[in-house]
This record gives structure tokens, sequence and C-alpha cells, in this order.
């Protein structure tokens, strides 16, 4: 067993040229996804694909996925910090950072996607305690304040005493912060694909997935563009555990279907779903369960590929693509599946989309929303990016000499040392 | 310094006696202005204030306002209430925009047509569809900053000035009975403010509420024509119209089991 180093962190230091052509290449997309968010809001929701049937468009299944993927980027410093797993202590403030930069992104979709975006402060001032949105509010800035607090705790050497109590909040914070994600959906009596406390839990079990996949790629990249080392140990616990997460998703997913399918009144909507559905069938099959979750796991436990870095990157990727999938069947097939106001009847006309012949809404995405969708996405790596540029979040490396020793060679070197 | 000082109280003098001479002319010349004023205005003030008593009166909660609705008496191919509903509250004066199909997806709707059929009998039936003004609404419960609220008297309606446009309660609603404003609006109705990026939805015509008039666009329309399939009135009063005619006929809720105690009933479904 090597002895383990002290952690170094030092700050990206890739050349000003090719920082500053990240930086200007984010910052297009910033701009692009700005002149969006100007012209959705001096033209009105009319030129998006959004309509009186689906109400919440692609800006929400960017946003949504971002916020998910804030709370789950979080996960590895819990690790670290709270089940106490010292190899995983290096990546800790990349955890945080990110997890940081993904919810502003996310909330920056959500809030220039309102119909009355000036009225933000509104929202600050007046709170309807009933609303899973205005609890929202607080658990999202909540989140911000203390991964901030995380962050300090960990850097500073005055803030070591608070690393654990701190640690424990965020880890309990996110997870209320994801549930209540997860409920925004998951209160809605009125629709079919709603109205399951099961969203709660399968979307902390989505962030978990989503959140590693954006870390582990981002890490990657500020790794590989400054040559800094991975070691195949912590390789493959990284690996491992975006499996896991993989799997532990696909375990709700066929838990909430079971149990919408064991109910009559919930056939209709899974007949459409995930046989009828068209465009929502197949990318709840095709993008949410193939490529986005067997895909992935078929890589991370294929003897040979799992060893290799760019199928490891390939299946964050797949992952990342997947959730996208996922979002957009949770959110917007969702919304498209048409009320079961009239159980035991076909509606026959209507003087609104709504539904007749039991026929889905019609809804596509409007370049402006994507745009203003990868706008948001594009905050979230500039935050990133200049982060690790100018403070010290990155390990100076992760080689299998640096990071700790695993518990399981611990033990053997316990086990074998002489009485 | 002297000077100086003789100055400032000369000056003090004079600002004194020029004020004083100014109140006293000002006043005079302000009482004169707002006598006049008042002969003017008051005997309109007064007028105003009697005719429109029911706009200062607070809303109670001793009454609850409501529709009953008797499908059977809903005529095919009637659209007396959409159109006087359109009307009263300026929605016809919506301006098209895109595609056909796309207007239709989008624009502002409050109350719809409904025909239905059901699937075992082949029995069809038609009613108009609009927010059910519900005792416990889902939409309420959602909206983060308040906007959409339930006042005293029942009527379930949107703050639009509180209202951000997050267009959660449409999510919320179980009759999809609320429509986002996705255009920019023109030639609104005094009584009726609209405005882009907001939500709205039917307010049981709530300027005739503060008014103290009778009755709904909708109902007053469809009474019009002849057909009497849309009775408004106080759910609250044992002896109130709709009251009795809900005493006399079976009716129901739109997803009871949701048990959101509705405000609109149905017979006949």
């Amino acid at each position: 067993m090597t002895p383990m180093k002290r952690i170094v962190y030092r700050e990206w230091r890739i050349s000003p040229q090719r920082y500053w052509s990240l930086i200007g290449y984010l910052a297009a997309l910033i701009g692009i996804g700005a002149l969006s968010f100007g012209y959705l809001e001096h033209e009105g929701h009319w030129v998006t694909g959004m309509s009186n049937s689906v109400v919440w468009g692609m800006p929400h299944v960017f946003a949504v996925f971002l916020i998910i993927a804030a709370s789950g980027a979080l996960n590895l410093a819990s690790i670290g910090t709270v089940f106490k797993k010292p190899i995983y202590k290096p990546l800790g403030r990349l955890s945080g950072l990110l997890a940081v930069a993904l919810l502003v992104g996310g909330l920056l979709i959500l809030v220039t996607d309102l119909g009355r975006p000036e009225r933000l402060i509104v929202a600050m001032t007046h709170y309807n305690f009933s609303s899973i949105f205005a609890w929202n509010i607080y658990l999202y800035t909540g989140f911000i304040a203390i991964v901030i607090a995380y962050l300090w705790s960990m850097a500073d050497r005055q803030g070591a005493p608070f690393n654990y109590p701190i640690g424990v909040l965020a880890l309990i914070w996110r997870l209320a912060l994801t549930t209540g994600t997860g409920s925004i959906f998951g209160f809605l009596v009125a629709r079919q694909a709603y109205d399951a406390a099961i969203l709660g839990p399968m979307f902390v079990a989505l962030s978990l997935a989503y959140g590693l996949a954006v870390l582990m790629l981002v890490l990657f990249f500020c790794f590989d563009e400054e040559g800094r080392p991975i070691g195949p140990r912590l390789l493959r616990r990284l690996r491992n555990l975006l499996a896991l997460f993989a799997a532990l998703t696909l375990y709700f997913v066929l838990v909430y279907h079971l149990t919408n399918l064991y109910m009559a009144k919930k056939d209709a909507f899974e007949h459409w779903l995930l046989l009828n559905g068209g465009f929502y069938t197949l990318v709840f099959w095709a993008g949410w369960i193939l490529l986005g979750s067997l895909a992935p796991l078929w890589i991370l436990y294929h003897p040979v590929l799992r060893e290799q870095r760019t199928w490891i990157i390939a299946a964050c990727t797949l992952v990342i693509l997947g959730g996208f999938a996922a979002m957009y069947v949770i959110i917007i097939g969702s919304q498209a599946f048409p009320l079961a106001m009239f159980p035991g009847h076909t509606l026959l006309e209507s003087g609104f989309d709504d539904g007749v012949q039991g026929a889905a809404a019609t809804y596509w995405p409007s370049i402006p929303e994507i745009l203003l969708g990868i706008g948001g996405v594009a905050v979230s790596l500039l935050i990133t990016l200049v982060g690790v540029r100018v403070l010290q979040f990155l390990p100076e490396s992760l080689a299998d000499e640096v990071v700790a020793p695993d518990e399981e060679e611990l033990a053997e070197a316990v086990a074998v040392k002489p009485a | 310094m002297q000077p100086l000082n003789a100055t400032q109280e000369q000056a003090e003098i004079s600002d004194q006696t020029e004020a004083g001479i100014d109140r006293a002319r000002r006043s005079l010349i302000g009482a004169a202005a707002g006598l006049g004023a008042a002969a003017l205005v008051a005997p309109g003030v007064i007028l105003q204030t009697l005719s429109a008593q029911a706009e200062t009166a607070p809303v109670t909660n001793r009454v609850r306002w409501g529709l009953l609705i008797e499908t059977d008496k809903c005529a095919k191919g009637c659209r007396a209430c959409i159109d006087a509903c359109d009307h009263e509250n300026g929605l016809d004066l919506q301006i098209p925009a895109g595609s056909p199909n796309k207007w239709e997806r989008q624009k502002a709707v409050w109350i719809r047509k409904i025909k239905l059929q059901d699937h075992q009998t082949g029995r069809i039936t038609q009613f108009p569809l609009m927010c059910q003004h519900c005792e416990h609404p889902p939409c309420v419960d959602v909206c983060p900053t308040g906007a959409s609220f339930r006042r005293a008297d029942g009527i379930v309606m949107v703050d639009r000035h509180l209202c951000i446009g997050c267009r959660y309660c449409m999510m919320a609603c179980p009759y999809k009975a609320r429509s986002f404003i996705h255009h920019n609006t023109t030639g609104q109705l005094t009584a009726v403010p609209r405005g882009k990026g907001c939500v709205e939805s039917c307010n049981l015509c709530v300027h005739r509420r503060d008014y103290g008039q009778d009755s709904t666009a909708c109902a007053d329309a469809c009474a019009e024509t002849g057909h009497h399939a849309i009775l408004f009135g106080d759910l609250e009063d044992p002896e109130s119209p709709i009251r009795r005619r809900m005493r006399e006929i079976q009716n129901r809720q739109i997803r009871e089991d949701l048990e959101l105690n509705t405000g609109v009933r149905y017979a006949g479904i």
C-alpha cells in the first residue's frame, strides 16, 4: 500500500488563448440565449411551441435537468464529507462549484421563461406557502448559500471544524430540494402522469445519475486540457457509481410504471406512453430507456469497454442525453396526454385543444426555446470554467498514489499485519 | 457681521409678511375653488356612489356564487354563451397570430363547449365548460405568489398585478380552464384588464358582481336564446333559484373524486 499524499489544489492553468476562446464560445451561446429571451418576452409566448395545453416547454426541460443535476453534482462532496469516504474528498470542491453553477443556470432559464419576468420581485415579496414553488424559492436560494459555506469549510483552515455539520446540512437540504423539484409534478392531482409521490424520490435518483455524469465530463475535460492525471482507482470508483445510479433510475422508472399499470384509471395513459404515443413513446423507449439507461449500463459493466476512458465518457454523455429524454417525457409528454375529466366517455368536440377523440396535444419546440435552454447550460459552464480558473477547485492530481487508499485494501492491510 | 445680521432679519420679516399675505389670499382662493369644485362634482359623486354602492361593500362569504348547467337544455350547435363571454370580457378583441392551428391552441378561451359520448351507451351530451370555482382550488394551492386566489364569495380568479406568468396553476387545474395570454393585447375593456404574460380564466363576470348586477354574460345569453341551460346564483341561500333547482334535479361535479367542491354543477352527465 502506498502512503497517501497531501492533496494539492491548483487553479486551472491552461493557456490564456485556450481559456479565452472557451469563454468567448460560451459567451456567444449566452448572448444568443439572451437574444432569445428578449425575442420571447417582446413578442409573447406565442412564438414558442407552448400552448394552453402544453404550458411548460423546452425551457423547463433544460431548467429542471440542470436543477436536479445541480443537487446530484453535490453528491460526491457528501460521500467524502458525510459518508467519510476519503477517496472522494479531492472532488468535493468541484462538486460544490458545479452544484451552484448548474443551479444558477437552471434557475435563470426558469426565470427568463416566465410570462412576466420583470415581476420577479413579486415572487420575492409575496409568498403562498401552500405552493411547492414558493418553498422551492427558499430551497434553491438556501442551497446556494449552504453550498458556498460548504466550499468555505472545505477550502479554509478555519472552516474545517464546520465541514462535517455543514456537509450533513447540505446533504439533507439537497434531498429536500430534489424531492421538492419532483413534487412540483408529484403533487399535481389533475394529471394522469403526475399525482404520484414516487416522483419525489425518483427525482433524487435521477439527480444522482445526471449530476455525476455532468461532474465526470467536466472533470475529464478540465484534467485532459491541462494534462492532470486521473488514476485507474478513482476512475473505477466513479464508473461503478455511475452504473449504480443509472440502475437506480431504471428501478424507479420500473416501479412508477408498474404501479400505474396496476391501476385501471391509469391504463389509458400507460397505453399511450408505452405504445401509442408516437414521438413520446420513441423518446421514452429509445431516448430514456435504451440510450439513456441500458446503453450506459452495458458500457459500464462491459469487461473491455469499461476500462477505456473514451467509453466512460460516452456512457456519461448517454446518461445526460437520456436525462434530457426523461425530462421531455416527464414534463412535456405528461402535459400532452389529455386530462381525464370524463372517465368512460369520448370527447367528440371541444372549442379548445382538448384531447378530442383522445388525441394528445400538439407541441413542437421552437428554436428560441431551445436556444434559451442552451444559454442556461452555457451560463452553468461559464461559472464552472471561471471558477476553476481563478480559484483552487481542482486537485492537482487524482493519480492512484495521491488519492486515499481503498477501504478494502486498508482492511486487508490490517488483516495481514502481524499481531 | 452686523450688516449681515441686519440683512438676515430684514429678510426674515419680509418673508413672514409675504407668507402671511400669501396664506390669507391662498386660503380664500383655495376655499372658493374647493367649494366650487365640490358644488360641481358632489352631485356626480353622490349619484355614482348611489348607483354603484356594491363596489365599496366588502365581499362576504354569506354568498357563494355558482352555476348550474343543465346539459339536456344545451342546444346542439349553439354557442351563445361563448360569444357572450368573449364579448363581455374583451376576448373577441384578440388578434390572431401564427397559423390557424396554432392560434386555436394559444388563444385565450374562458368558456368552451364540450361534446361527449358515453363509451357504453353511446349517449351524447353537450355543455359549456369553464372554471369550476372550486372551494379547494388546486390552482390557488400551487400559485407561488398568491396571485391565483379565491374570493370570500367563492369566485376563483387571478390578480393580474401579482401573476408572474409561471403557469403552474394551468398545470394544476383539473379542468384545463385557464388560458395564458400568449400575445400582445390591444383595445382592452376597462372592466376586464388583460395583459400579455399573465394567466386568466372565467371569473363569473366579477365586475358584474361588484356592481351588484344579477347574472353572468353566459347565463343571460343562454336565457335570451330560450334554452335556459345555465343558471347563475347564490349557492349559500337555500331559497335562491339555483339552490331550489339543484334540489329538484340530480346534479354532480366534474371530477368529483378530487373532492374540490366545485361551484359549477352539472345535471345530466
